[in-house]
């Protein structure tokens, strides 16, 4: 991407945007709001390593999001500094997403939801019966914000930023990630299998490691998450927080790099947002995913793109055919 | 020693026997045919060898070394590759990216999630001058949606012999193809190298007879003559079963 390019500059004016939204965005309220588009953002991009990336749709990441929100919240209370709170958190949950993986890697297709729905269902099952872990149907709660490296988190835009940093680091691992020859490898491994193995690749590891870093992602939300809430509670690694943060990447995009981050800013825009005004929002929700099935069945960010081409050339042809091409 | 060498084969699916007491001995450098009927077991020989399906008895070698237990992708970088009869491509990729995608089987460079794959010059360099080798070098940047069946073919092509193989496996190379194209796909099987062994699949007798110097006949997951080929076209078995005489 070169700096002067139409992507670099709106990349660039993106970033500014975003640095300085809790100064034009006006209410600590609305910062929060975009907090937690952050946080699930970040979900949605480990998520969609699995679900755009390996071609494998799982039913059960609200599960590692969870796991690390609890075993970060265990560590906090048993009085554990930042750092003992952060990596034992995020190993727990790579753990833990280690064994969903040998466990769910059995199956492809249809076997491999099921069994990632059954899996998120134990997790849940935990989180709701194991009292004396989880202090069941009551959650769990920290009694303050943590202060990584001596931090002040406390103020909504503190929290913020900290989160900005914490996603473009996940974004730019994406980017990177997919770049890679591993990340070629990955794809290949979703669309021809059996080829790859062929050629001499090992498929089964590819996708465990996949499974491992879309874990480990999902890990770092579900920390920021329990940073952002305080408290984590059965809910959280419900079936329908999986379902919802696939409805995000499906709906954003799948395997694209944009596609989940507008995911889950429609998703939270219409649960914190658009639910002040709209009693059935879940309704309105529902018959924005409808129309995206409909309209743009590769989801927002690539529909948005084809549209947007479409457009160009209906309106402008001379344009185009001067140009060559547009964008990319 | 031999280049590849199969000792009783043996593969049922259910109650269907699809190999049964199969031997083979191809020797370096050789070019051998098998053929035989619809149902013969003739791909399922392929995947057998290559490791796709696993055999219920029985043994392989690969220049001496034991294949049987060897796991698929294993048998990729012990030198064994393979065209597909069903075209297997990556449809979305390009067909550097594919080419690129099969010599980066071989290389542990495809563990690497930091590297960028677009800026590995000499993989992307090796990948474009395999394609060249097929004569597709000008379609490099083409998305394998956009290119014709026989376009297909050769990038199939292109793909196994990328890997540098020491035994190329070829699963019907000429199914589907127009008389020019076949001529030019042959042309080129022609031009692989010596030391390159290859084993032919192929049902269309006319433009397989002028490749081949030992034959296989299998039928009905068996072997029933093998020999040179004036030898199999003149045996009445091969008659029998295969050219319906």
């Amino acid at each position: 991407m070169k700096l002067r390019s139409p992507r670099g500059i709106s990349a660039a004016v993106a970033l500014l945007l975003l640095i300085t939204l809790p100064f034009w965005i006006g209410n600590s309220y609305y910062v929060n709001v975009a907090t937690q588009m952050l946080i699930y953002a970040i979900l949605a991009l480990g998520l969609n390593v699995l679900v755009g990336y390996a071609g494998l749709v799982t039913l059960g990441h609200a599960a590692l999001f969870g796991v690390a929100a609890y075993a970060g919240a265990t560590l906090i209370n048993a009085g554990h500094g930042h750092i003992v709170v952060a990596f034992g958190a995020l190993l727990t949950t790579v753990a833990v997403a280690a064994v969903f993986a040998v466990l769910a890697l059995r199956g492809t297709g249809l076997g491999f939801v099921m069994i990632t729905v059954a899996l998120g269902q134990i997790a849940w099952g935990i989180a709701y019966r194991w009292i004396s872990l989880t202090n069941g149907d009551n959650g769990v709660s920290i009694n303050a914000r943590p202060r990584p490296f001596g931090l002040m988190l406390e103020a909504a835009p503190a929290l913020y930023w900290a989160t900005l940093v914490v996603f473009l680091v996940a974004v730019g691992s994406m980017a990177i990630f997919v770049a890679s020859p591993f990340g070629a490898s990955l794809r290949g491994a979703r669309d021809q299998p059996r080829r790859m193995t062929a050629l001499g690749y090992n498929v089964w590891l590819i996708r465990f490691l996949a499974f491992l870093f879309s874990g480990f992602w999902s890990g770092v939300a579900g920390l920021l998450y329990l940073y952002y809430n305080q408290f984590v509670s059965p809910q959280t690694v419900a079936l329908s927080a999986s379902a919802e943060a696939l409805l995000m990447v499906i709906a954003g995009g799948t395997g694209t790099l944009l596609g989940p981050i507008a995911g889950a800013v429609l998703v939270i825009v219409m649960k914190d947002i658009a639910s002040a005004y709209i009693e059935r929002w879940n309704f309105v929700l529902g018959a924005i995913f409808v129309l995206i099935v409909v309209f743009m069945p590769e989801g927002l960010v690539p529909g948005s793109t084809r549209l947007w081409r479409w457009g160009i050339a209906a309106w402008w042809p001379r344009a185009t055919a001067v140009t060559g091409e547009t964008g990319e | 020693m031999t280049a590849l060498e199969v000792r009783e084969l043996y593969k049922s699916f259910g109650g269907l026997r699809v190999t049964a007491a199969v031997n083979l001995a191809v020797e370096p450098g050789e070019r051998r045919l098998i053929i035989g009927p619809n149902g013969a077991g003739k791909t399922t020989l392929f995947n057998l060898i290559t490791g796709e399906l696993r055999a219920d008895a029985g043994s392989m070698t690969l220049f001496g070394h034991d294949l049987t237990r060897e796991p698929a992708r294993r048998r990729a970088h012990l030198g064994l590759a393979r065209t597909y009869q069903i075209i297997t491509l990556f449809p979305g990729e390009t067909l550097l990216r594919n080419v690129t995608l099969s010599l980066l089987g071989l290389s542990p460079l495809r563990w690497n999630p930091l590297a960028r794959l677009a800026g590995q010059t000499e993989l992307l360099s090796k990948a474009r001058a395999a394609l060249g080798r097929v004569g597709l070098g000008h379609l490099a940047d083409r998305p394998v949606g956009q290119t014709s069946y026989g376009e297909r073919r050769r990038v199939e092509i292109a793909m196994a012999l990328a890997q540098s193989p020491k035994v190329l496996l070829l699963d019907e190379p000429f199914a589907g193809l127009s008389i020019e194209e076949r001529r030019d796909v042959l042309a080129l099987i022609n031009g692989i190298p010596r030391d390159v062994t290859i084993v032919m699949i192929e049902h269309d007798m006319d433009v397989a007879l002028e490749f081949a110097e030992r034959i296989t006949v299998l039928h009905f997951g068996q072997v029933i003559v093998e020999g040179t080929r004036a030898e199999v076209v003149e045996h009445p078995r091969t008659k029998e079963v295969y050219l319906g005489e």
